[in-house]
């Protein structure tokens, strides 16, 4: 792997991780449970889509073949995605949403925090951006995970089900892959395991608040790197690329 | 092949005119999202820096900037986005920070103000200036918008965020 395939890689990763979990949160478009919900929910799809357009954009212009950032959103095959397992996860009760943006949200705050310092213009630029949409997941996140899980009977289990039940997918975070490793000794990605310990402290000061225990579980559920995916990445791919792949090209 | 009919400043002046499409009040340049424009050998770039990633007014503003400078002959136009360094509200001037509150939109506080843990910060009503207000929810009609209640005059306003 050259320095040049790993960028296009890493950025693939970033890039992925934003467009399938803002495909998740557009879902609830109109379905959520009150109506300042579905804006808040939209507005972070909305960030992710932004955020999913300058990496993946970037990722077309590190590669040099000419392929832009909607080439590479609608014409990739699952096997081609490297978005972590995590982000396309159904959406399932509004608790479980939560613990996903709970989870995802951490992660990137220290992970773009880290990131904005990147030998890389591009990426230190977009880092800079992007830390200041996700301090607001981070902080919805948060609210709601503790209101749910310092509430009633129903909700606490809820948010405890949900938190329990997404616990297989964050240890993939934290994963170096050969690319991030290789742009790691060029001081452009950081070192994702020095994360970890910042994340399991955060999340554990939120559970604690929300009166929630905190999952135990040590299995880690991984794939994304290979493109290996749970099934449930091709129901999301088939229906985003629906139209162009039966319109190519399509324009309006 | 571009005849230097046009100076750089003259080309900046005329797209300091255009408006924001979702806050139509304050126009482009007041806004801080126009940073430069450059002639080159093979047209003219102007380079805009967007507000929020994914905000959906910048399609409507690289086409209004298009038009505009075409509509005056200024062509071929590339419409440059740089993310670096990134926006912030702190690029928004006085005049433009007035002319949002007349238009009833709160501006944003200094981003030195930004607590991480959000709605710790006391918003003024840009109605009647009471500092007893109440967010309603952290998003409004637009991504850089939140929503807030005056317990004084009761009305509802939207607070532009500090980012």
């Amino acid at each position: 792997m050259t320095e040049q395939q790993a960028l296009f890689k890493y950025c693939l990763q970033l890039g992925d991780d934003a467009l399938i979990h803002s495909y998740r949160l557009s879902e609830w478009c109109s379905n959520a449970p009150l109506l300042e919900e579905d804006l808040a929910l939209t507005n972070f799809a909305l960030d992710l889509i932004g955020r999913a357009q300058a990496l993946l954009g970037y990722a077309g212009k590190v590669e040099g073949k000419g392929r832009t950032e909607d080439d590479l959103a609608y014409k990739r095959g699952e096997r081609q995605f490297y978005n972590r397992l995590l982000t396309e996860q159904p959406n399932g009760d509004f608790a479980c949403t939560m613990a996903r943006l709970l989870y995802m949200s951490v992660y990137e705050y220290h992970f773009y925090s880290q990131l904005q310092n990147s030998a890389d213009a591009t990426l230190a630029a977009i880092a800079a951006k992007t830390l200041k949409e996700v301090k607001y997941h981070r902080a919805h996140a948060t609210d709601w995970v503790i209101r749910l899980g310092d509430g009633t009977e129903e909700s606490n289990g809820r948010m405890q089900a949900a938190v329990d039940g997404l616990w297989a997918y964050p240890g993939e975070l934290f994963e170096m892959t050969e690319a991030s490793k290789m742009l790691e000794e060029h001081n452009i990605a950081p070192n994702a395991m020095q994360l970890r310990t910042k994340w399991m402290d955060e999340i554990e000061k939120v559970l604690d608040e929300a009166k929630l225990r905190m999952p135990q579980g040590k299995y880690v559920q991984t794939g994304s790197e290979k493109g290996i995916h749970s099934e449930h990445l091709g129901h999301i791919l088939s229906e985003m690329q629906y139209l162009q792949r039966a319109y190519p090209d399509a324009t309006w | 092949m571009v005849t230097q009919r046009h100076t750089r400043d003259e080309i900046f002046g005329i797209l300091s005119a255009i408006h924001d499409p979702e806050i139509p009040v304050v126009t482009i340049e007041e806004i801080g999202m126009l940073r430069d424009v450059v002639i080159t050998d093979s047209g003219y770039e102007v380079i805009l820096t967007p507000t929020y990633t994914g905000c959906p007014a910048m399609g409507i503003i690289e086409q209004d900037i298009k038009l505009t400078l075409e509509a005056r002959g200024i062509a071929p136009v590339l419409v440059k986005l740089v993310y670096d360094p990134a926006w912030t509200t702190d690029w928004m001037n006085d005049k433009a920070r007035e002319k949002m509150k007349v238009y009833g939109i709160a501006p944003p506080l200094h981003s030195s103000c930004q607590s991480d843990k959000f709605g710790h910060n006391i918003i003024l009503c840009p109605r009647c200036n009471s500092d007893d207000t109440v967010i309603i929810s952290r998003f409004g009609s637009t991504a850089c918008k939140a929503l807030y209640r005056c317990n004084d005059c009761k009305e509802p306003f939207e607070y532009f965020k500090c980012h």
